[in-house]
């Protein structure tokens, strides 16, 4: 039986696309089979962000027409073996996402994984709405900014009553808050929400925190997962986040200033 | 620049207690919003069409509003009445 995991966030921008690849490869890193899906149809971006963009041959949406066999359309990573990529379409449109179409796909593949990760496109339309129907978890994606944190909320009341598991009546999916791009030094000088302000308005229980980092853009522009940067602050943040999603207990980190030593002070960071 | 703009800055918060303070008041108004029942825009209308068969109100004059408490949920109903009435009984 697998777990079905939506990264979801409302506002673009906020780093969903970055977090859904950071948590699939984090899970297969400790051996869990997981499959990471790009839900923004006409907007695909994950394949990039996962650097195999050059082996997109097909594409989810073959896959729901019926057009491409699911293990013709999974792209294996070729870093970790325990992990695979469904890549969205870059020329339907995410009118192509059906309820049916979706939840055979995600049937047929909780039968080989044990985590589904769904990138959710920006918005509250279509793209976003399929991406958390079938949703077991939940990330809530937030940068420490007034918009954010309003689509966030937005976000979270539909979360609990437009997903399958509302629907039915079921136990509710389980709702995380994953805080990006947070700056201390900016909190500390009261230009930025703290984690606190956040949860305080939120009340959801806090994942991790994510700080900005310069390391996320060059994750990015090298097609790895920042997750496997463990030398930078996000990438051991990313970390922490998925221990803390399999059950351990840890302490966030990063949440203060780092304090530079004087040499540090002398020569610049 | 200099020692004195170095105080100042340290004194005056920042605008983030500002965006927390608009935040919470919007947050609070969309979940009222989402959480209330499908029903309290009929009652509102059909309250006000019961209500102008007596009296002359203004369309915005009727408000119902749903609080919830931890035990119980308050349904407020504000009417105002124009200016006058009274005397015409």
């Amino acid at each position: 039986m697998s777990r079905i995991i939506v990264v979801t966030s409302g506002k673009g921008g906020v780093g969903k696309t970055t977090t859904a690849a950071a948590l699939a490869m984090g899970l297969a890193e400790r051996g869990f089979r997981s499959v990471v899906i790009d839900f923004d149809v006409g907007l695909r971006n994950l394949d990039l962000i996962m650097g195999c963009e050059r082996r997109v041959v097909y594409d989810f949406i073959n896959v729901i027409h019926g057009e491409a066999r699911l293990n013709q359309a999974l792209i294996k990573d070729k870093r970790n073996e325990n992990l695979f990529i469904l890549p969205a379409s870059q020329t339907r449109d995410k009118e192509a996402l059906t309820k049916e179409g979706v939840g055979k796909v995600l049937t047929d593949l909780s039968e080989d994984f044990d985590y589904i990760v769904c990138d959710s496109p920006a918005g509250i339309e279509l793209g976003a709405t399929m991406a958390m129907y079938y949703a077991d978890d939940a990330f809530v994606v937030t940068n420490p900014e007034v918009s954010s944190v309003r689509d966030s909320d937005r976000m979270i009341g539909i979360l609990s009553s437009k997903s399958q598991r509302a629907e039915e009546d079921r136990e509710p999916i389980r709702e995380y808050l994953l805080l990006t791009r947070y700056s201390p030094e900016r909190v500390e000088r009261g230009e930025m929400l703290s984690v606190e302000d956040v949860q305080d308005i939120l009340s959801l229980d806090l994942i991790g925190v994510i700080p900005e980092s310069q390391a996320v853009l060059n994750a990015s522009n090298s097609g790895v997962p920042v997750i496997m940067d463990g030398e930078s602050t996000a990438g051991q943040a990313y970390s922490d986040v998925v221990a803390r999603y399999l059950g351990e207990q840890l302490p966030h980190r990063f949440l203060e200033i780092e304090k530079k030593g004087l040499l540090g002070r002398l020569f610049g960071g | 620049m200099g020692l004195l703009s170095y105080f100042k800055s340290k004194s005056t918060s920042g605008s983030a207690s500002l965006a927390k303070e608009r935040l919470q008041i919007l947050v609070a108004h969309d979940r009222a919003g989402r959480d209330a029942p499908s029903y309290l825009p009929q009652l509102q209308r059909d309250i006000l069409k019961v209500l102008r068969k007596y009296v002359a109100v203004e369309p915005g004059a009727v408000n119902v509003n749903l609080e919830h408490d931890e035990h119980h949920e308050v349904l407020e109903l504000n009417i105002v009445l124009p200016e006058g009435e009274r005397s015409t009984g």
